[in-house]
């Protein structure tokens, strides 16, 4: 493996088209947050999916995990596994209302 | 200039091929999402179970923390920017782009700590009960002269119930880590100024890197939170 070498990274364009498409995700949230209450089911949906987006979204291309090197992406995503695991399991155990 | 580069490299000779201070950051960074999923948990497993109000849909304030989201979204921008202008050995703009960030992470604090602040002072309208039960009211007197509607207050701290315990833990810790965040881009700009960024500019900004990765990580937290608390929360909120 090559020492000390930096993957080619994204440009601030790209970073700045993410800027905006986070942004836009965000006021959308904001927006669907106000629709009637007889949608609540679909609005959880809608705020999972749009979460899961953003989050991705950072963590891709402003932590560069897209670009950089995949040990970054397991170290990060184990923890990310393991917390996940943690809290699916504590819902069940304590059959938590949400 | 064949001698520095080869010390470089020496430095950098590790057995993966990676600088041993980008997989510390990962594996922190790896162990932090177990911190905040614990607490994540923590306040899912409480939610609803508490015995006395306020709750989610009474203190949170979703317009206000729309735009304290919108702001810390925009200083991971002004971060990544900062990064792309000091890995391309770009100082002068480094340091705007690093202030920026750093003000954004101030006034995201200073968003929470108006939003704790309120919650704290909340006051809110009750209708008057049967006359037998008034002197329990605060103020006593709120409900004569015919009135059928009282003030009173109603405010959350950590200490009210168990949403304000585990609601204070989760978002307190997010706020402790934001105000880390600040500190290091502020030691960051001042460290920039040494040797006129020189030492800032080596290993193709890492130190800066380093920082970024952290303070993305803040960034993305605090997306699950204000899905999670804020947007789920007060939309199934228990009446």
């Amino acid at each position: 493996m090559e020492h000390g070498r930096h993957p080619a990274h994204p440009t601030p364009m790209t970073y700045l088209k993410i800027a905006v498409i986070l942004a836009v995700v965000t006021f959308i949230e904001w927006a669907i947050f106000f629709a009637p209450e007889s949608m609540n089911g679909i609005k959880l949906t809608v705020f999972s999916v749009l979460s899961v987006m953003k989050f991705a979204l950072v963590a891709m291309f402003y932590m560069h995990l897209k670009f950089d090197e995949r040990l970054f992406s397991m170290l990060f995503v184990g923890g990310l596994t393991l917390a996940t695991c943690v809290i699916l399991a504590l819902l069940v155990l304590f059959q938590a209302v949400l | 200039m064949e001698h520095a580069q080869a010390s470089e490299h020496a430095e950098h000779a590790t057995t993966t091929g990676i600088d041993h201070r980008k997989m510390l950051i990962w594996a922190f960074l790896g162990s932090e999402c177990m911190f905040f999923g614990s607490l994540i948990a923590t306040y899912l497993v409480y939610y609803g179970q508490s015995v006395s109000g306020p709750g989610p849909a009474d203190v949170l304030d979703i317009n206000t923390t729309t735009v304290s989201t919108f702001v810390l979204l925009m200083s991971s921008l002004m971060m990544v920017l900062a990064y792309s202008a000091v890995s391309k050995g770009d100082v002068k703009r480094f340091r705007v782009w690093i202030v920026c960030t750093a003000l954004l992470g101030a006034t995201f604090l200073g968003f929470q700590y108006f939003e704790f602040t309120e919650f704290g002072h909340h006051k809110q309208t009750f209708e008057c009960p049967p006359a037998l039960d008034r002197p329990a009211l605060e103020p006593e007197t709120a409900c004569q002269d015919g009135a059928t509607e009282y003030k009173a207050n109603y405010g959350l701290t950590p200490r009210t119930n168990l949403f304000g315990s585990t609601f204070f833990t989760l978002t307190g810790f997010h706020g402790a880590h934001v105000t880390v965040g600040v500190i290091w881009l502020l030691s960051l700009f001042g460290y920039s100024f040494r040797r006129g960024g020189e030492d800032l500019v080596r290993d193709g900004g890492l130190n800066v890197d380093l920082a970024a990765l952290y303070w993305h990580f803040v960034d993305i937290v605090w997306i699950v939170i204000f899905t999670v608390v804020y947007l789920i929360g007060v939309t199934v909120a228990p009446v």
